[in-house]
């Protein structure tokens, strides 16, 4: 089991590699550099910047500096934000960001799980028809229609939430039920689909024979069964957070790293761009890391074996 | 009669006659208490059970008119090839046949004196567990993956028994070692996968003995098991009915598992009984075409090698909307007209609890004794 | 024990006469209500995204200034026309833009990204799978490595770099910028088609009739192609339904972003973020779009699924 985590641990290693040298060589094959304004800068003046900042040596080297810098923690000057390192940047960004991806997680698996087993339990009766409305609207709506139709009803119309920003609970709710619609969606159908299958299992048979009570028969024998292949879609759940979250930003002017990520794409921000490209990519590596691991925790054949 | 049911599809017109006392009695849900039983002859009395599948292609009748009875203490073997109607029989007795999309729909199952199809569904599942017991095919599948098998034991024990913990799992200790699990103290903690097929389906006898049932239904125990170790859980089922004093119902296809372990024996072919007797009557002296069908299947010693094994031709009928005729009839070497004509009954033969259901054999028929 | 053996002559087996998997499936979905509005709806969407420039009441870019300053001379104040004004059935937006000609525009751009992105996932996936199914051990391998970092990656980020990253050049500008949406969105999302694809040249492999073809004598290539994708096929083709959804709204993210599709092309996208601006008195600039969006979703969504029940049966039920 502890060889299995580290194994799934290292693996994240040559993926971050590969991530990076793939987002380094796109930044690069760019026309135009960090400096790009508006108004062009004499020719001078940009090639000084770049002498200063090693824009001019070779490609290989610049990234070899960065990887260096990177491994160390430093995550390198932002060139558009010249008087503050990507540091910096991060730090402020991130737990927003962060707090924002844990409530909709949370959202979604509160919500998700009981309605699934409710769907199955209440099979082909109003639980199930309920369930599965609410399923399809989470899928065909997509993120950003959905926070924008929140705001137009809960905002706009009723009052109720403010349309944006980031400053105490009430800001809280619309994004994260924006955020969370899609993976309440799938968790429900996943598990309501799994807690069908567990029914006909010839375990459950052997439990009613032995006189149990419905309840504990559900409980105890159903629902854990359920779950387990339904861990399997938490990590792209998760992955689908990460980069759902951004887009929810936007939508509700949310001062989260994903704002600073998509201002860094147009201004071609090179260190705040390689920076946040790699954490975005190491959170979904090790998310999934340890969905992987609570799979095989969860399963006793997987864990005891 | 038609019995409403919303499940009939549009294409099963099918018509089940059934008398109106038992309609009436299937329908009202008067409550029988478990408290107060009549003193009862035999442990289990079977009379004219019908168990349907109510499925989109029509109604199958899977168990029709079925009856038989099982002492206290007794070991009775239930056998036929598969879709006969066994496993189902066994169901219904428990009251465990999946509903959607199956239902008892008429007899009486009188368990210890109580009329099981007239209790509360709270009752019979007290009942299930505690007095009646049951070993299913698969051990595989029929035990619970994420739950140790320490607590499967247990379970019916505290559910029933009002054990403390402590008492409940020395009990189960006790009961691990009765059915032979070395160590039995180490493995409470164990899953199901970590035992072999064997030990397996040793956990599940136990988990049926837990609360010391007066019956226990065994459904094809061995049937997913090697062969080498077939045998050795048969004797254990055989040691601790005999030293319990409890009543089996064992389920099998194979003869010569029957042979062995019961006292009696039904044969059952497309949902019925077509023979029912002691394993001495069955053997000696069959009265059932199928029922010699089934011993001149098995190989014996003297077979030459290189010789077909030798099969009854055919295949079993489709258990939907049957015709009134002998089931066996189209598969039946000594088939005449009247069996085409009218489905025979169950009628006694020479020795007294000997019956067989089949024209040519009966005293007026065309084969000779 | 009686053996199975074939039924006697005269004795009636009931048994469903198969009348082929394409057939049978077809049977299937035609009893499934769902998945019947679903092709209908799929099918109209095809309909209006091909002939869309056709039944337009006006050119998607076309700017009605007249019909602008003659509502503000009415007294409605200057902004988007309401549905049902001065000629335009579901109203215009700011610039005098007729909000039905552009959804319709949107319809084809979201037809286009359905047909094309599915057209590259398939000339991805399904080689590498098949190379990785058929030539198992150490290219498998590999191969599996390799999607397991594009699996990694995440994907929005990825398609959001290569866009910004080659908006300027050629291949990005080329049909208004959708084909290297297509293109990006396409090669983010192969690695489930390239699974699938392996996972059932994996299983058939070891089937019976593979070895007896190959005993024969026959080419592994023929094998391939005669044998194992037809009946693989039908998995694929659920999966590609059901990926047309996932395409669907990258793109409409993408636009809404402000990446992806240029002006004045109207991915539904695009109209929403436009029409954000005016949510308070006009809402209809953003709620139709909406609408197309959630339909064209619906309607995949509920063919897919209609078509994974039809192609196996034994699946329904579960995911």
């Amino acid at each position: 089991m502890i060889r299995y985590i580290t194994r799934r641990l290292l693996w994240i290693i040559p993926v971050l590699f590969a991530v990076s040298v793939i987002t380094f060589l796109l930044m690069h094959a760019v026309p135009g550099g960090p400096w790009a304004r508006e108004k062009a800068l004499p020719d001078a003046v940009e090639a000084r910047l770049n002498a200063k900042y090693g824009l001019d040596q070779p490609l290989y080297e610049q990234y070899g500096r960065w990887a260096i810098a990177f491994a160390t923690g430093d995550l390198g000057p932002s060139y558009r934000y010249q008087d503050r390192t990507v540091n910096d940047i991060v730090a402020d960004g991130f737990w927003v960001t962060f707090q924002l991806g844990v409530m909709a997680f949370g959202l979604a698996v509160l919500v998700g799980i009981p309605l699934g087993i409710l769907a199955a339990l209440g099979h082909n009766r109003w639980p199930d028809y309920l369930t599965t409305s609410i399923s399809i609207l989470g899928v065909t709506t997509p993120s950003f229609v959905l926070g924008i139709l929140l705001i137009v009803v809960f905002s706009v119309q009723l009052g109720w939430f403010p349309t944006g920003g980031w400053e105490g609970p009430e800001t809280w709710v619309l994004p994260t039920i924006a955020l969370a619609g899609f993976p309440i969606a799938v968790i429900a159908r996943y598990t309501r689909a799994s807690m069908l299958e567990v029914t006909r299992k010839d375990y459950i048979r052997t439990a009613h024979s032995k006189g149990v009570r419905n309840q504990s028969v559900v409980s105890r024998h159903m629902i854990r069964n359920a779950l387990i292949p339904v861990v399997t879609i938490l990590g792209p759940t998760l992955a689908f957070l990460v980069t759902g979250s951004f887009i929810i930003e936007r939508v509700f002017n949310i001062p989260g790293i994903g704002q600073f990520y998509l201002n860094a794409i147009s201004t071609r921000d090179y260190s705040l761009l390689m920076a946040m490209t790699m954490l975005y990519a190491f959170a979904v590596a090790f998310l999934n890391v340890v969905v992987d691991v609570l799979y095989a925790y969860i399963d006793p054949r997987i864990r005891y074996s | 009669m038609t019995i409403p049911n919303e499940q009939t599809g549009r294409d099963a017109p099918t018509i089940v006659e059934v008398s109106p006392a038992d309609a009436r009695r299937l329908v009202t849900q008067e409550k029988v208490s478990l408290d107060k039983r009549p003193k009862a002859e035999k442990l289990l009395t079977v009379k004219g059970l019908s168990t349907h599948f109510f499925t989109p292609d029509g109604v199958v009748q899977a168990v029709d008119d079925v009856s038989f009875e099982l002492g206290y203490g007794e070991t009775l073997g239930l056998v036929g090839e598969s879709g006969c109607g066994k496993s189902v029989s066994a169901l219904s007795v428990a009251r465990l046949v999946p509903n959607p999309p199956g239902r008892i729909v008429a007899g009486e199952i009188v368990f210890d004196g109580i009329d099981i199809l007239r209790l509360g569904e709270d009752d019979m599942r007290k009942l299930r567990g505690k007095e009646i017991g049951f070993i299913f095919q698969d051990p595989l599948t029929s035990l619970n993956p994420t739950l140790t098998i320490g607590y499967q034991i247990a379970e019916a024990i505290k559910q029933h028994m009002g054990l403390s913990s402590k008492a409940a799992t020395d009990r189960v200790v006790e009961l691990l070692s009765k059915v032979g699990i070395p160590r039995a103290k180490d493995r409470l903690k164990d899953y199901p996968h970590q035992f072999s097929g064997g030990m397996r389906q040793r956990v599940m006898i136990a988990i049926a003995l837990s609360c010391d049932p007066k019956l226990i239904l065994a459904d094809e125990p061995t049937t997913a098991l090697d062969v080498t170790i077939q045998a050795q859980i048969l004797e254990l089922i055989s040691l601790l009915s005999d030293e319990f004093h409890t009543a089996v119902l064992l389920i099998t296809h194979d003869l010569g598992i029957a042979a062995g372990m019961c006292d009696r024996v039904n044969v059952m072919y497309a949902g019925r009984i077509v023979e029912t007797g002691t394993v001495d009557e069955l053997f000696e002296v069959p009265r059932h075409p199928y029922a010699w069908g089934l011993l001149d299947s098995l190989p014996r010693l003297d077979d030459v090698r290189g010789d077909r094994l030798r099969t009854i031709e055919g295949l079993p009928p489709l258990l939907i909307s049957p015709p009134d005729a002998c089931r066996f009839e189209p598969r039946c070497r000594f088939a005449r007209d009247k069996c085409r004509e009218k489905e025979p009954s169950l009628t006694e033969r020479e020795q007294p609890g000997h019956f067989a259901r089949c024209w040519a054999t009966e005293p007026e028929g065309w084969i000779p004794a | 024990m009686a053996t199975v053996t074939r039924p006697l002559p005269g004795q009636v087996v009931r048994e469903r006469r198969s009348a082929g998997l394409w057939r049978d499936a077809w049977g299937r979905l035609r009893k499934n209500r769902l998945a019947l509005v679903g092709l209908f709806m799929v099918l109209l969407l095809l309909f209006l995204g091909i002939f869309g420039p056709f039944i337009a009441p006006y050119p998607y870019a076309q700017q009605d200034l007249k019909a602008i300053q003659q509502a503000a001379a009415d007294g409605y104040g200057i902004g988007p026309l309401n549905p049902g004004q001065y000629g335009h059935v579901l109203g215009t937006d700011q610039l005098g833009r007729d909000l039905l000609s552009r959804l319709l525009d949107g319809a084809r751009i979201s037809v286009s990204v359905a047909l094309v992105v599915q057209l590259v996932i398939l000339l991805i996936g399904v080689p590498i799978g098949a190379i990785a199914g058929w030539f198992s051990g150490r290219l498998d391998n590999l191969l599996m490595r390799f999607t397991d970092i594009i699996y990694a990656f995440p994907d929005l980020l990825f398609i959001i770099i290569l866009s910004v990253v080659f908006r300027e050049t050629a291949f990005g500008r080329a049909f208004d910028g959708l084909l290297m949406i297509f293109v990006a969105i396409g090669l983010t999302s192969w690695v489930t088609v390239a699974r699938l694809v392996r996972g059932q040249l994996l299983s058939l492999k070891e089937t019976e009739f593979v070895e007896a073809a190959r005993a024969i004598g026959v080419q592994d290539r023929k094998i391939i192609t005669k044998h194992l994708l037809p009946n693989g096929v039908g998995p694929i083709i659920v999966a590609v339904t059901l990926g047309i959804p996932g395409a669907i709204i990258a793109e409409s993210t993408l636009s809404y972003i402000g990446i992806g599709v240029q002006p004045p092309r109207a991915s539904w996208g695009s109209l929403i973020a436009e029409g954000y601006k005016w949510i308070r008195a006009e809402p209809h600039l953003v709620l139709f779009p909406a609408i197309c969006i959630a339909s064209a979703l619906a309607s995949f969504t509920f063919l897919g699924d209609g078509l994974r029940d039809a192609l196996d049966p034994k699946l329904k039920g579960k995911q």
